[in-house]
């Protein structure tokens, strides 16, 4: 039986709870205010009525006949996460950490953003809820992201846009992590996935772990069986773990992340921190990162701003290491050839992030006989991406 | 007995509050450092804090962190500035005229991450032989203290602990139970060099904590002007002073005013801190 993390927050030798002290009293109090809302069924009775009502789960778990005709191998399913309100699974998180936050007595909430979908996500519930809202995004995300931050404003939230760094996801964090240093006291921190200082890992983890139980619920009544492989982008690895997370003692069910290979692991220029990185401590977890031999932070790369980030949540690594889950990588080029692909055969367009799921699809299915199974996360919707595509085939809208 | 102990133990006989500047260990760059750090205890550091660059300074405003990253630029690494603090020690061959400082503590404060991919074990016996005393690490507490503590402790280099004005009482009890060296309080609830300091408020706690610590208690992270540092001295018993001086250390790197601009600062502290004295000294 699976139990991690321990008490500590610690998954192994993974995760733990590195920040300033300023901090610390905030986490232990967090800490404890989510295992008194977990024990509480009117809990998870209220992030239920929403997750159904306002998010409008359950989405569907989606036989993709043509791709798994066209590949030749095995049966796709997709688990539509794209049809959440918002466009994304980052909404099951931030239902679950804002209604925490009210009972925590919250008045105000920070995100930290990348592709700008679980900034939304944390606007949008903010905006349900009537909490003021404060998104961290890195500069080179806002031009990236246009559509996001416009949307995020529409919904009330103030987006601080981060130049320090690389301006991208790892520096929203930090910023993020500053204000919130300056801001404890009456301010909850939404973060988007299953990374930072313990119970984040495992609370996000939680919220997620919607997407396997209906996935398993749903497969087993489509083909009366558990799926052979379970397949997942990793940025930080919420929509994956979410996946993974229901699955974990079906030793049967082969779980595979797939990291941002960028423009290629040989040159430098990727987001694949199991794959090619090595471990350390960063925004408050022991996990992979991608560092110089001195322990600096290197830049991350991916065409998808969402998976742009030099780590990896500390579960990810944990079941790396215990070898429960495989980990591999995509390019840019083939990403973008997942999003044609998906477009062109299933009339869904994915969002980057998950066309490098349906990228490794691609390579796997192939390889598998026709009565296997294949669940991919589709994590989002590619609507906030037309900008990023058309320029990468060389289109001018 | 270590250099902090006697560092403090002399300041308490002569009833002085210790200075204690904070300056990014690297910026402009390692040779410069070390100039700086003889001129600040020429000009009355009674210790200094040496900060060790990372890319990723979560703890810290704007000042230290775009300091870190010109030191970062520049080409610091942990070992090199383990190099330069044993140079300070032992005295410097390439920079002979300096001289050695056998006395003056010198802590190490940065992060986590490049102290454990050098390896914890392996640090702690470099930072013993070249001559640090204390290693204070922001984003390692008290619940992972000991992951750090238990290499540094055979070396006779000390964990030092830090204590925010959200830290509860009975966690800081617990938290100075084992503490060595000095107590770090952090005066303000953000990260360095922000906001400012409001010494009323903080006044009454770290008179809280120093009641019951049963070492001396250093205040710093919001301490900017001479102002700022006339106050904490009238309730500290040392005083960390660190954006305001970077900010010096930039505005004139380059430049033949940089020395003597960063003495004429410390002095100017040195000045605020000794009016405070008189202060706690007649209470």
């Amino acid at each position: 039986m699976y139990t991690y993390p321990d008490t500590y927050g610690n998954f192994g030798r993974f995760g733990g709870r590195y920040v300033a002290e300023t901090l610390m009293p905030a986490l232990l109090e967090l800490e404890k205010s989510y295992a008194a809302a977990c024990a509480d069924p009117a809990f998870a009775q209220e992030l239920h009525y929403y997750l159904h009502n306002y998010v409008g789960r359950p989405n569907p778990l989606y036989h993709a006949e043509r791709l798994s005709a066209h590949l030749g191998g095995a049966q796709i399913y997709l688990k539509r996460e794209d049809l959440n309100h918002t466009g994304a699974h980052k909404v099951n998180n931030t239902v679950g950490q804002i209604l925490l936050a009210r009972r925590m007595g919250k008045s105000k909430v920070i995100a930290e953003t990348g592709a700008g979908q679980h900034g939304v996500a944390t606007a949008t519930v903010a905006a349900r809820f009537g909490l003021q809202c404060d998104v961290f995004m890195g500069e080179e995300d806002i031009r990236r992201q246009s559509l996001n931050v416009f949307r995020m404003k529409l919904l009330g939230a103030e987006v601080h846009p981060v130049s320090s760094g690389t301006a991208t996801l790892k520096d929203a964090m930090n910023d993020a992590l500053r204000y919130w240093v300056s801001s404890v006291r009456d301010t909850f921190y939404v973060i988007g996935t299953v990374a930072g200082p313990h119970p984040y890992p495992m609370m996000v983890r939680d919220f997620q772990a919607v997407i396997g139980r209906e996935t398993r619920e749903q497969l087993m009544q489509q083909t009366g069986r558990l799926p052979d492989v379970l397949l997942a982008c990793i940025g930080g690895g919420s929509n994956a773990m979410g996946l993974f997370y229901p699955f974990v003692d079906d030793l049967q069910v082969r779980m595979v992340g797939v990291e941002a290979a960028g423009l290629g692991i040989e040159s430098g220029k990727h987001a694949a921190s199991i794959g090619a990185g090595s471990v350390g401590v960063l925004h408050g977890n022991k996990t992979f990162l991608l560092q110089s031999k001195e322990g600096q932070i290197n830049h991350a790369h991916s065409i998808s701003a969402g998976l742009d980030y030099p780590g990896v949540g500390p579960e990810h690594a944990l079941l790396h290491e215990l070898k429960r889950a495989e980990y591999v990588s995509v390019t840019d080029t083939e990403a973008l050839a997942g999003f044609k692909l998906l477009s062109e055969l299933e009339g869904i367009i994915p969002a980057l992030e998950s066309a490098h799921a349906i990228a490794q699809v691609a390579k796997m299915a192939p390889q598998m006989k026709r009565d296997q199974s294949i669940v991919v996360c589709l994590s989002g919707r590619g609507d906030k991406d037309m900008h990023t595509v058309a320029d990468a085939f060389g289109v001018s809208l | 007995m270590g250099r902090i102990e006697t560092t403090f133990d002399k300041l308490r006989q002569q009833g002085r509050v210790g200075l204690i500047p904070f300056i990014t260990a690297g910026d402009p760059d390692i040779d410069t450092t070390l100039e700086i750090m003889h001129a600040l205890v020429a000009a009355g550091a009674d210790a200094i804090e040496l900060g060790t660059p990372f890319s990723d300074p979560a703890a810290d405003g704007p000042t230290i962190q775009a300091a870190s990253q010109r030191a970062l630029n520049a080409g610091a690494t942990l070992d090199k500035v383990l190099d330069m603090v044993e140079r300070f020690r032992q005295g410097s061959d390439s920079q002979e005229a300096l001289g050695r400082d056998p006395d003056t503590p010198v802590v190490l404060m940065g992060y986590y991450n490049p102290v454990f991919v050098y390896g914890v074990e392996r640090f702690a016996a470099r930072a013993a032989q070249a001559g640090v005393d204390g290693v204070l690490l922001v984003d390692v507490p008290f619940e992972h203290q000991s992951e750090v503590k238990q290499y540094l402790e055979p070396h006779s280099v000390h964990a030092i602990t830090l204590i925010a004005p959200t830290t509860p009482e009975a966690r800081a009890a617990q938290m100075l139970s084992n503490a060595k060296g000095f107590v770090y309080y952090v005066s303000i609830t953000g990260v360095t060099g922000t906001t400012a300091i409001d010494t009323g408020s903080i006044a009454q706690m770290v008179n809280r904590v120093r009641s019951i610590s049963p070492i001396p208690v250093a205040v710093g992270f919001g301490v900017a002007t001479v102002a700022d540092a006339r106050e904490v001295a009238t309730f500290a018993d040392a005083v960390i002073v660190g954006s305001a001086l970077v900010k010096i250390i930039h505005e004139n790197t380059g430049t033949p005013e940089l020395l003597p601009r960063v003495s004429a600062f410390m002095q100017e502290l040195k000045q605020g801190i000794r009016q405070a004295e008189n202060h706690q000294n007649n209470i």
